[in-house]
């Protein structure tokens, strides 16, 4: 979504936000943020003063414990150690006080940018910095007027340290015994914040506070809801994506002990899916195998790999619905073939499948709901369950659960998770159910990064740097039909179907990129790094093809070409070039370097991997990256974000690495057909080094992903000669 | 339904459940322990990885019945050993985890490791965890995690 990214960054935010008190039955400080600004342009860009209701930010215990809450959903990228330290930082909290939760649904925990409550873009720092920064700052500064008063002296004299308010004639205060009468002091209009060498968390490597629980089996995911009375719900999908049963005979389901109901749901897609409601898992399991339904697949599109690649070949040799045209149209054509470089590149539909299979959990209880979700998306959600619950969204409480990964899988604009949950709560009111989906429904149902096809066409000029460059990419719009569409798609080119390509920092004169966005029946969906994971590939691939060509060196080369005002990527390049010298010009025999560097979200990023063949397969010994995200808020995670980034892009390489679909039906059902990468597909080492850097932070979760995978098919391509255009790597 | 008697972490337990229940179900429903993971169903991923009779083993797809009298340990259990302990240890000074729910059958496949094999190389590594996936991509702090682990027990 660095689409979106670009657009609320553009945005005029005459943002006007404040601070309320309230003094708590249980004793002590409550913090809150109203935020009024002109709502973002998901909801039309229409300037609606709103009212927020109360909700805390922070909350100072009488015992000085500090609750923080995040107005994220924490799936793996760290945020729920990092906004807690912007506050804590700024508030000059104890650190070793701080416990942070996930924020449940609600107004006033809403992107600041985006409008709505969301993770994604990568912009859970990017746009919450400065929020909670000045919350910090804020609530320091009502500690500090409390201790001012009872000291008699000016607040200007007084410090804070750990928790702690230090007067000038050496006296000093808890913030856990100021926080009663804090709660009582108006909130200042403005504060200060401080400088970058005034920082005591902010810019230091912090241990992440999710990690003991992650560690002893206590943290509760989602999936480990369990709640008294609760009831397991799994859906048997339509096997072609909006189907419905022609018939069910369900008597040997009903008949398995512990079942609790079957019924009929409808499916997002127009279709019609079998609900098995049971006591538990397994046997919800167990019924749902026992089923028998004849599907009736007449009326719906069956979908076919194969033949949508004939069919994406062919749309990618005519020019599609313009994305960018810069220079002379007719320049290719005014050099000689023998100078251009003609490339075809073909990417299959991707599964996320995060480590925890979806669920959701919910109450129905006739005028009201409650909900329990690891959800990227808590607004979305919780209005599309209101809608199937007959209720408003306010009516929905909607709690924030701890997810195991996602990576772009929880952010669904239709919702359709969660309305099947609503559809089987609501027929079951004031029971609680969790809906699972099992692996075989995560890797079947859909949701998928699109297929995508590339034609380029590059005249090469006698410099040997590309002049003119003709670019058509073919793939599903990831945002046609959805809200997102008014925002996302411009002269019928969807923005994160391009982006990577039109938005390069490559000095390129002659420049012409279009799209087509064929309409197939499989539902698509982001995947970590969005439209980078194919265009980053095609570009890095492509200019390491062209420095080989001129015979330069690929780091030189991509020097050249990169625009002079590039200066994150060029930075990062720069960094990178340094930090792999060394290994680099003592490569073992049989390995070869392999060069990238791409920005995304943002951030700019440099790759360098040593890459050798050991059994038909890449064996990538070492990935040297080099970031530029301007402030890294927490060194550790975004070191964390880069090596593991670096290991989850190999799911595009791997040999099981595609979902593929045969007549309408997804051919692959779990880790054994579609395989993620393993310990020995990933990098032995990865170092990652940080541009130094006080510009405001830029996003890291999705930023390390487009690099990997065209490093290491450059190192192959310099081992085999042969270009690597097809993904995934089947074979070599 | 079957009534069985089994030994998790040290503790004496009974459940009464289909004879086909995976032991991961019978550990996450019947005595809520829901520190080990589903991840797969079918012994792809690990993220169910306990000890059954000291061996790491996919708790997804050992069915109550197949229990018998061996031992069960789980991640709950495993900081009670010096081992378990260490690598709990490990994992939290390294900072390993990110979402996190693939951590318990990563621990408790490298537990496995590291009493098998007190020093392990890189090939060991690769070989123990080979069957464990963090879609997340923590191998690398994984990898460091263990060598650190193997060091402190020295």
């Amino acid at each position: 979504m660095a689409a979106t990214t670009k657009i609320a960054d553009n945005l005029h935010l005459s943002r006007r936000s404040f601070l309320r008190v309230s003094a708590t039955a249980a004793g002590g400080l409550f913090v809150s943020l109203y935020l009024d600004f002109p709502l973002a342009a998901q909801e039309g860009g229409q300037s609606k003063p709103k009212v927020y209701p109360p909700d805390a930010f922070v909350h100072i215990k009488p015992d000085g414990k500090i609750v923080i809450q995040v107005n994220r959903l924490e799936f793996g990228q760290g945020v729920q150690t990092a906004l807690p330290m912007l506050l804590a930082d700024e508030m000059d909290a104890d650190w070793s006080q701080v416990v942070a939760e996930l924020a449940p649904a609600a107004d006033v925990y809403k992107d600041p940018l985006f409008g709505i409550q969301m993770v994604g873009g990568s912009g859970s720092i990017a746009h919450s910095y400065q929020q909670y920064r000045e919350l910090g700052a804020k609530t320091r500064a009502m500690l500090v007027a409390v201790a001012a008063e009872k000291w008699n002296v000016p607040a200007s004299q007084c410090r804070t340290e750990a928790s702690v308010v230090h007067g000038p004639g050496g006296q000093s205060a808890k913030y856990g015994d100021l926080a009663d009468a804090a709660a009582h002091l108006p909130v200042p209009e403005t504060v200060t914040l401080k400088s970058a060498a005034d920082f005591r968390l902010v810019g230091k490597k912090i241990r992440r506070l999710d990690s003991p629980p992650k560690c002893d089996g206590s943290q509760k995911f989602g999936l480990d809801l369990d709640l008294p009375g609760m009831r397991v719900a799994l859906v048997a999908h339509p096997p072609v994506f909006g189907a419905s049963p022609k018939s069910v005979d369900d008597k040997a389901a009903r008949s398995t002990s512990g079942v609790v109901d079957v019924f009929e749901i409808p499916t997002v897609s127009k279709g019609t899916a079998v609900a098995v409601v049971a006591e538990k898992f397994w046997t919800a399991k167990q019924a749902r195998d026992r089923l028998r339904i004849d599907w009736d697949l007449s009326t719906v599109d069956r979908a076919d790999s194969s033949q949508l690649q004939k069919q994406y070949k062919e749309l990618a040799a005519t020019p599609g619905n313009v994305a960018l045209t810069r220079g002379d149209e007719k320049a290719l054509d005014a050099i000689a073939a023998s100078n251009h470089l003609v490339a075809e590149y073909e990417f299959p539909y991707l599964a996320h499948t995060p480590m925890e299979p979806l669920n959701t959990t919910v109450r129905f209880d006739g005028d009201r709901a409650e909900v329990w979700a690891g959800s990227q998306f808590q607004t979305v959600d919780q209005a599309a369950m209101a809608q199937v619950l007959g209720l408003k969204p306010d009516q929905i409480t909607f709690h924030t659960e701890m997810a195991g990964g996602g990576f772009g899988r929880r952010a669904t604009p239709d919702s359709h998770v969660q309305r099947e949950a609503a559809a089987i709560a609501r027929r079951l009111q004031g029971t609680p159910v969790k809906l699972v989906w099992s692996r075989e429904d995560d890797v079947q149902g859909g949701y998928y990064r699109p297929m995508h096809t590339h034609r380029v066409e590059i005249g090469i000029g006698a410099d040997g740097m590309p002049l003119a460059w003709h670019h058509v990419i073919v793939g599903q719009s990831l945002v046609a039909g959805t809200p997102f569409a008014a925002m996302l798609i411009k002269n019928g080119v969807d923005e994160t179907a391009v982006e990577g390509v039109v938005d390069t920092h490559y000095g390129i004169p002659n420049f012409h990129v279009s799209a087509h966005h064929p309409t197939v029946n499989v539902p698509v969906l982001w995947w970590r790094s969005v439209g980078h994971t194919h265009t980053a590939f095609v570009m890095e691939t492509l200019v390491d093809e062209l420095a080989m060509r001129a015979q330069m060196d690929p780091i030189a080369y991509r020097r050249k070409l990169l625009n002079p005002d590039a200066t994150k990527v060029r930075g990062a390049l720069d960094l990178m070039e340094k930090e792999s010298a060394a290994w680099r010009s003592s490569l073992p025999q049989g390995h070869a370097a392999g060069i990238s560097c791409h920005e995304s979200f943002g951030t700019g990023v440099g790759c360098a991997v040593d890459v050798s063949i050991e059994n038909n397969r890449p064996r990538i010994h070492r990935a040297t990256l080099a970031v530029d995200c301007g402030v890294a808020v927490n060194p550790l995670t975004v070191e964390s974000q880069f090596q593991a980034g670096a290991c989850f892009a190999v799911s595009q390489l791997m040999a099981k690495g595609a979902i593929t679909l045969k007549d309408g039906y997804v051919e692959q059902s779990n880790f054994d057909g579609y395989t993620p990468p393993y310990m020995v597909d990933a990098p032995v080492t990865v170092d990652v080094h940080i541009v130094s850097s006080t510009e405001k932070p830029s996003g890291c979760g999705e930023p390390p992903v487009p690099v990997l995978s065209p490093a290491v098919a450059n190192a192959l391509s310099r081992l085999t000669s042969k270009r690597y255009r097809t993904l995934p790597l089947v074979t070599l | 339904m079957e009534t069985y008697k089994l030994t998790v972490n040290g503790q004496p337990k009974q459940v009464t459940v289909d004879p086909d229940t995976p032991l991961l179900w019978v550990l996450r429903e019947d005595l809520k322990m829901t520190g080990t993971k589903y991840g797969c169903g079918i012994a792809a991923c690990g993220a169910c990885t306990v000890h059954l009779g000291g061996i790491a083993t996919r708790s997804c797809v050992v069915p109550v019945s197949l229990v018998r009298g061996r031992s069960i340990v789980t991640i709950e259990g495993i900081g009670e050993d010096h081992v378990g302990r260490a690598v709990q240890n490990a994992w939290v000074a390294q900072d390993v985890v990110q979402c996190g729910y693939c951590q318990s059958g990563q621990i408790m496949s490298a537990v496995a490791l590291l009493k098998s094999t007190p020093k392990p190389t890189d090939t060991n590594i690769e070989e123990s965890m080979g069957g464990n996936i963090c879609r997340c991509g923590t191998y690398v702090r994984i990898r460091e995690a263990i060598k650190a682990a193997a060091l402190q027990l020295k």
